[in-house]
């Protein structure tokens, strides 16, 4: 008897352009089809290869390639792949291979040629869809660099050491010192959850040889004391998914050294730095490291020379804009501090505490090459300009003179500590963004967007957090603020025509270009950073943002997902432009030229101006200013 | 049937079956079932096969439902797989009997086995039988066939559950967790998968579980033999 594939027919109803048909020929569709699984690492095609069927993943994911080996784009569960091939004389242009072990079904070229000829949704999406292929070159940055692509899992070289909280400090060393390991996990057996039988293991704390001697041995602290009173209580951890490259992100952010792996909480191991540098010796961000070990100003110019290279070598690795945004970010501040490190050795102790704040890109962790410095300075309450002012004046010119030698010039708006303005106490900023949000005047707004995206540096970050949540959770309750900040947000509009054709500057030096940061990422910026705010979200840089966006749901479906596609996509272009720009011996900038662009670039390029046009609309809409 | 022991051998068995049988289908069965013995894996052809049954007793239980998939290491033949319900001649104990998606009815309306024998022994010829647990397939198709042709069906079968019980139920590790309390992995159908990265399937039919086995089979080999691995390696 011949069979129904009824779970064969479900699964393919569920992704797109199966989803299209009706169900009596989905189910036909069902029974066509042969199925193969394929190992991690296996060719699914090869260049040249002959092709006869659509392919849809049923799990797993395939990569595909150019044929120069380069990355093309990465599928998952649900996505086809092949249609190409087939719509070009059965032959494989982009070979494909398994990421991981996939099981692949392949529907037969009769039914995909029928499918195509009775159904036009489902031509239109195997021929054109261009959304998907936005998608694609977004995913095509997507590293063939170790790091970026190497998940900490990997690293892991043995189970984790660890030990039970009521555990004394003595015990502990003992163990750290039998297995050898310089880390020891604390943790607390749970019963478990569900009759697994398995106990879990929940991470609690972690103690290094360096707390057993700054905490234990040098405070002489009883060393039957329990080993929780000495541990560093829940520690930063690293969820096992984790790529390398994020993880040595958060060791230097937060000067760690060892950072225990979890699943769902569970640890899995421990990575220490020097994991991470035996993997991998010559990564860019090393250039980190070497900022923090320059003495001079003009030690760290000619450190500063670097970051052009830097730049262009993450490209080439295939790093995606969220990482080199990340990247550059973490080396302005790592200037900033170690030029904050050189200044307080120079006038010695500051008076009163306080906290030197990043502003703008820096704060979202979007920075590229050509930036200008954006930053503030927070006081303490106990700051008397009177007998506290010159230090601080000094102080800021000090590092703003420093950052300008080293690639970061000066702020045309004079938004940096050097303005006595933007040096206020805790309190004055309170009021500051206080007055800001309660009575809310789109004019002076312009030019303060800029202090809505803050992160601490240096000194006393803490104030910089408290601030923010302070300017949070007086932003979502104020629709008037938010509607005058989504008025501004519209100021800047995508560059396109009424005939969706790219609008460029008409004169000056930059005829004929667009200018990709102003007319792109930066309203895009400024759109997510409204609904952002509305939702109470306290994550600074736009993914994020996005994610806790859509996560409170006040966006129509799928918008979420596109504008994070079209904010990856005008990020990579300019940083691909500003790149060519360096190669060149060009003044890197902004400005790209659409003629020069191929259809396909140009096409996508459209596709994100579009998006980020219909979702000023919305915003519109969603923030009405009375 | 019980045990492959050593000096006993398949090929002689099945030849000796083939001159014996009396009936024609049979015959050509077992004479289809004598492959060469450098065979390799990618080179076979495959059935998965799976039956659904009213208990686990051959002797009073029946099968319900036939599900089989031809395969090959290169491609899982869906076009080609074939599902038949069978009417049991035992009334179904009672209702609480679960037979996945199939209903009651449905089976009232069902051929006996009798009259689909034929078409499924014919669907084997030529093809390597392959199995998750092979004591219910193999002990229940004899069981059908002494009933209804009175002759004995015994083959060589590849059982995926026994070539995941060989990689996690044997080997000194294994003794050991045993020994301190452990808990050894699952090796039923749905857990094996997972183990390969194959999806967990929400129907249970006896036509989605052969395919599944199909799957776990290429995964298996994919995973742990090379390709030029003899198929009377797997045969049990």
């Amino acid at each position: 008897m011949e069979a129904e594939q009824i779970e064969i027919a479900e699964f393919l109803g569920r992704y797109p352009p199966f989803s299209f048909l009706p169900e009596k020929t989905l189910n036909r569709v069902a029974t066509s089809v042969e199925i193969t699984y394929f190992r991690q690492g296996a060719d699914v095609y090869r260049f040249g290869d002959e092709i006869h069927d659509l392919c849809v993943i049923r799990s797993g994911s395939i990569e595909i390639y150019r044929r120069n080996g380069n990355l093309y784009n990465r599928l998952s569960v649900g996505d086809v792949f092949g249609q190409l091939g087939l719509l070009m004389k059965n032959r494989i242009r982009l070979p494909s291979r398994a990421l991981e072990d996939s099981l692949i079904y392949f529907i037969p070229e009769a039914v995909f040629n029928e499918l195509c000829d009775n159904f036009e949704e489902f031509a239109y999406f195997v021929e054109i869809d261009d959304k998907r292929k936005m998608n694609k070159e977004v995913q095509q940055q997507r590293e063939e660099s170790a790091l970026s692509s190497v998940k900490v899992s990997s690293l892991i070289v043995r189970q984790p050491v660890m030990i039970s909280t009521d555990a004394s400090i003595r015990q502990a060393a003992l163990k750290m010192t039998h297995e050898s390991v310089s880390s020891l996990l604390i943790v607390n057996e749970e019963a478990p959850l569900e009759d697994d039988g398995d106990c879990r293991n929940k991470l609690v704390g972690i103690l290094t040889d360096r707390d057993l001697r700054t905490r234990v041995v040098a405070q002489g602290i009883d060393l039957d004391q329990p080993v929780s009173s000495v541990m560093t209580h829940s520690p930063k951890t690293l969820d096992k998914e984790t790529y390398v490259f994020e993880a040595m992100l958060t060791m230097l952010r937060f000067n760690l050294h060892h950072l225990p792996v979890v699943e769902n909480d569970e640890p899995l191991g421990v990575i220490a730095i020097s994991d991470i540098v035996r993997y991998e010796s010559k990564n860019s961000l090393f250039i980190v490291g070497l900022i923090h070990r320059q003495h001079t100003v003009e030690e760290l110019i000619t450190v500063s020379k670097d970051i052009q290279s830097c730049f262009v070598r993450m490209v080439h690795q295939e790093s995606n804009a969220h990482m080199i945004g990340s990247a550059m970010s973490v080396i302005g501040r790592s200037f900033k501090q170690r030029l904050l490190e050189i200044a307080e050795e120079k006038l010695g102790p500051p008076p009163v505490p306080y906290c030197f704040l990043a502003l703008g890109s820096m704060a979202r962790d979007e920075q590229l090459l050509i930036t200008d410095q954006d930053n503030a300075l927070i006081l303490s309450n106990e700051y008397d300009a009177a007998k506290h002012g010159e230090y601080f004046e000094a102080l800021s010119e000090f590092v703003s003179e420093g950052l300008d030698k080293c690639g970061y010039p000066f702020c045309t708006g004079r938004i940096m500590a050097t303005n006595p303005r933007w040096r206020k106490t805790i309190t004055e900023w309170r009021e500051c963004f206080a007055d800001w949000i309660d009575h809310p005047n789109p004019d002076a707004l312009l030019h303060s967007s800029v202090f809505f995206d803050l992160e601490g540096v240096y000194g006393k970050v803490e104030w910089a957090e408290d601030l923010y949540r302070f300017i949070v959770n007086r932003a979502k309750n104020s629709p008037k603020f938010l509607a005058s900040l989504a008025r501004n947000a519209l100021l800047r509009t995508p560059p396109l025509g009424f005939f969706k054709e790219f609008v460029m500057e008409q004169d000056g030096e930059h005829r004929r270009t667009i200018n990709l940061k102003r007319r792109g990422t930066a309203p895009l910026a400024d759109l997510i950073r409204v609904h952002a705010l509305a939702v109470g979200s306290t994550s600074r840089n736009s993914i994020d943002r996005l994610d806790d966006v859509i996560k409170a749901g006040i966006l129509p479906d799928k918008r979420g997902q596109e504008l994070k596609y079209a904010m990856e996509y005008l990020a990579m272009v300019r940083i691909r432009h500003q790149v060519e720009d360096v190669e060149e011996s060009r003044e890197p900038d902004n400005n790209i030229e659409p003629d020069t662009l191929s259809d396909i670039e140009r096409r996508n390029l459209k596709e994100a101006f579009n998006v980020l046009s219909n979702s000023q609309r919305f915003l519109k809409y969603r923030y009405p200013f009375s | 049937m019980a045990r492959v022991v050593d000096s006993f051998s398949w090929h002689e068995y099945l030849r000796q079956q083939a001159m014996d049988s009396q009936t024609s289908l049979l015959k050509e069965f077992f004479v289809s079932q004598d492959f060469p013995e450098d065979m390799t894996i990618d080179q076979a052809e495959f059935v998965a096969l799976d039956f659904e049954t009213t208990g686990l007793d051959p002797r009073n239980d029946e099968i319900v439902s036939i599900g089989l998939v031809p395969f090959t290491m290169q491609r899982i033949k869906v076009a080609k797989a074939k599902h038949w319900i069978v009417r049991p001649k035992c009334q179904l104990k009672d209702d609480s009997i679960v037979i996945h998606g199939i209903t009651h009815s449905e089976i009232m309306n069902a051929p006996p086995i009798a009259e689909v024998l034929e078409e499924v022994i014919q669907e084997l010829y030529g093809k390597i039988v392959v199995v998750h647990y092979r004591y219910i397939e193999s002990e229940f198709l004899n069981s059908a066939v002494v009933r209804e042709l009175g002759e004995e069906m015994w083959f060589p079968m590849v059982d995926t559950m026994h070539i995941e019980a060989q990689q996690h139920r044997s080997g000194w590790r294994c003794k050991l967790k045993r020994l301190l309390g452990g808990k050894l992995p699952s090796i039923r159908l749905v857990d094996s998968r997972l183990r390969y990265g194959l999806p967990r399937y929400h129907m249970h039919s006896a036509m989605t579980d052969a395919i599944a086995t199909a799957e776990l089979l290429q995964a298996q080999v994919r995973h742990r033999f090379p390709e030029e691995t003899p198929v009377a390696q797997l045969w049990l």
